[in-house]
């Protein structure tokens, strides 16, 4: 049976082979290797024989901590006060050698917040990479929603019959075809915070009201500033994914709804909308999967300065597994950021599934 | 309750000139359908007519109001359409009361007039389901419901029957019948098959290239066909035509033949002759009747094809001619393949028409 199998298929074998190895070579083995170096100490390049190390890669990235501490006492029982700010302990004392505290040792702050007299610290193994994730977080949850509701409104525009909007769909489909490296350079420059773009616009709108920023040089604004470009260069492909959905849609419909007197919210709401259901899920899993893959507008842009406030995972993960050649740990963050991506979109398809 | 009245209605794409002046009354109350031949220019007058295309010029009156610039919701008309124009996401319930919910009505109003729609149209048992459960003709009972809900002054129809089965076709025409004399709404309804055309009618207007060719009742068209377009259009099979000779012309009496067929005397109901001219001569098939005796007939032939339907037999005859007529009989008959046949015709039952 399975020799017949084999033999009346020789040609196809043969001809699904290049495509069958290609995809094993570079698809399925780097994904199970990733996975498989992820539990040992690998390095990039090392002299020192490979080995298992169970989970320490992922503790040493996701260890968390909290400690409470109480404010010093004077003798008289008093808060020591410095700076109008209550003294606390040193935290180095709690993690660095602490025989009774082991579980902290090696971990630093990450953030803390007061709790009546005291304090609670949140301690991380990694601060870094914790800053990452809340970033890329930040930046999926920003990105995610504004680019699919930018770009189905301007799908919603240049879905109509006009003379010349095929010119219109080229200019938004444009950034597109750039390769965001390019993009990311380009950028640069408009953020500038001496003679970029954009400052000179906001300086001559408002007057010189406004001053000069350095927006990727600045934490605050450093995010933001990616964000933006970013939903600004992709926006135009899920246009084009929305418009496709669109014009799945009935002419009919339109034609039925016009006649029973629908508005152009109307219209939207109940026919248009229902109909693009399953755009609308593919264009958001397309977003959240694209968005945390963030990296070459940091690479280019900021490497994940200033004071890491663009740090990413995939950033991280290259990061660690080039830069530091740490190859084991760049596979921890990588399997860790597959299993969030997963999760996610399965979150979303359980959302989003058909309700009957 | 509205008529309506086309006055010299056109429309052009550019230079594509689709309806070509058009002028129809059509009374409040009236069922009037729109037939003729793919491309005829019928949709697109209903399509103006319902709003959703723009008039280039003419005037169109529903009720006492010139609607030409109105939008579709403000000319109080409801459209059933050929693909039904379902909304695949929602229940038949939300379906049907879709204009209501535009129009924000209250949720008791929106249950009694669907509760009402569903009763007249028999699918009380179909309302909590989605279209992708329901069969075609549950499909446009749903679409009917949603027109009839908000009681519109005008129903039009686009071909709504084309999309099913011939059975179904048949049920749904008789209901669409029924519900013209339940609702007493003025109704226009487009379509290419003339059975259709020929039961509902209260009056037919036969279109052809965007102009009028007819505008009667039913059997009007039938017995006193205007040109040799709508006879050949109104009936089933359709009229036979033979090209004949004038050989002399008395009055409106007319004698023709051609090779296969004996000199007969028509009298003519329109149109000018003059002998030594060329003339069609249209015998519809019903009219057309086998003699036992093979010379006592009008029409000499051979058998080329016999469909027997039970009821009814339908002989497709060649003539020395080379032309081929179809003759239908109201019985069962057995006639060989290539054996010789004559047919004959009373003079007074068959049509004249001028070249």
């Amino acid at each position: 049976m399975s020799s017949k199998f084999l033999q009346s298929n020789r040609t196809g074998w043969l001809m699904a082979g290049p495509a069958v190895i290609l995809i094993a070579g570079f698809l399925i083995m780097p994904f199970f290797f990733a996975i498989g170096l992820s539990f040992t100490n690998q390095r990039l390049i090392s002299p020192n024989p490979t080995e298992f190390v169970g989970l320490a890669n992922y503790r040493d990235l996701l260890g968390l901590a909290t400690i409470s501490l109480e404010p010093l006492r004077d003798d008289a029982g008093a808060v020591l006060m410095k700076d109008g700010e209550p003294e606390y302990p040193a935290l180095r004392s709690f993690t660095r050698n602490n025989p009774d505290y082991p579980h902290l040792d090696g971990t630093r702050e990450w953030f803390s917040f007061d709790r009546g007299e005291g304090r609670t610290y949140v301690l991380a193994r990694d601060v870094v990479f914790m800053k990452a994730i809340v970033n890329t977080f930040i930046f999926v949850l920003i990105v995610a929603p504004v680019q699919a509701g930018l770009a189905l409104g301007l799908a919603l525009l240049i879905n109509q019959r006009l003379r010349g909007i095929n010119l219109f769909r080229a200019i938004y489909f444009m950034p597109v075809v750039v390769s965001i490296v390019v993009v990311s350079l380009l950028w640069s420059f408009i953020y500038d915070g001496q003679s970029g773009l954009l400052n000179n616009l906001l300086g001559a709108v408002s007057f010189g009201m406004i001053p000069a920023l350095d927006w990727l040089g600045n934490p605050s604004t450093a995010l933001g500033a990616i964000i933006a470009m970013s939903i600004w260069q992709a926006v135009g492909f899920h246009m084009v994914i929305w418009l496709s959905g669109l014009q799945t849609i009935s002419p009919t419909l339109y034609e039925a709804g016009s006649i029973e007197g629908a508005s152009k919210w109307q219209t939207f709401r109940y026919i248009t909308w229902p109909g693009l259901r399953n755009t609308a899920v593919l264009i958001l899993i397309v977003i959240t999967m694209q968005a945390f893959g963030l990296f070459s507008q940091i690479d280019v842009m900021t490497q994940g300065g200033p004071l890491d406030s663009t740090q990413t995972i995939v950033f991280q993960a290259v990061e660690r597994g080039y830069g530091k050649q740490d190859i084991s740990g760049g596979s921890a963050i990588s399997v860790i950021l597959f299993v969030i991506v997963l999760s996610i979109s399965l979150i979303q398809r359980w959302l989003t599934r058909e309700r009957t | 309750m509205a008529g309506i009245t086309l006055n010299d209605i056109r429309k052009s794409y550019g230079q594509v000139h689709v309806i070509k002046g058009v002028d129809i009354t059509v009374e409040d109350g009236e069922f009037v359908v729109f037939v003729g031949p793919s491309g005829c220019g019928k949709s697109t007058l209903l399509r103006m007519i319902a709003g959703l295309e723009d008039i280039t010029s003419g005037t169109l009156t529903i009720g006492d109001r010139t609607v030409n610039d109105l939008p579709p919701k403000d000319r109080g008309v409801a459209m059933v359409f050929q693909s039904y124009a379902i909304f695949p996401h929602m229940t038949v319930r939300e379906n049907v009361a879709f204009g209501l919910t535009i129009a924000g009505a209250s949720k008791e109003e929106k249950e009694a007039k669907v509760a009402e729609a569903a009763r007249i149209l028999q699918m009380e048992h179909l309302l909590d389901r989605r279209p992708s459960q329901l069969s075609g003709g549950q499909r446009q009972r749903v679409a009917i419901g949603r027109a009839i809900v908000r009681k519109p002054a005008v129903f039009l129809f686009d071909e709504p029957l084309s999309n099913l089965d011939a059975a179904l076709r048949m049920d749904m025409r008789m209901e669409i019948g029924k519900l013209h004399k339940t609702l007493g709404a003025t109704m226009i309804y487009v379509t290419h098959d003339q059975v259709e055309a020929m039961t509902l009618a209260d009056k037919i207007v036969v279109l052809k290239d965007g102009m009028v060719q007819q505008i009667g009742a039913p059997m009007d068209l039938y017995h006193n066909p205007a040109n040799a377009f709508v006879a050949g259009f109104i009936g089933s099979p359709s009229m036979n035509f033979l090209d004949v000779d004038v050989k002399a012309v008395n009055g409106n009496r007319i004698t023709v033949a051609n090779p296969s067929l004996d000199p007969v005397e028509i009298t003519a109901r329109h149109g000018s002759y003059t002998a030594g001219g060329k003339a069609r001569l249209g015998i519809r098939p019903q009219y057309l009747t086998p003699e036992t005796d093979r010379r006592s007939g009008q029409l000499h032939g051979k058998v080329a094809l016999t469909e027997r339907l039970g009821a009814e037999t339908v002989v497709e005859v060649t003539l020395a001619t080379g032309k081929s007529v179809i003759a239908a009989l109201t019985r069962d008959a057995v006639y060989p393949l290539g054996s010789e046949i004559s047919l004959s015709f009373n003079p007074t039952e068959v049509h004249l028409f001028s070249e």
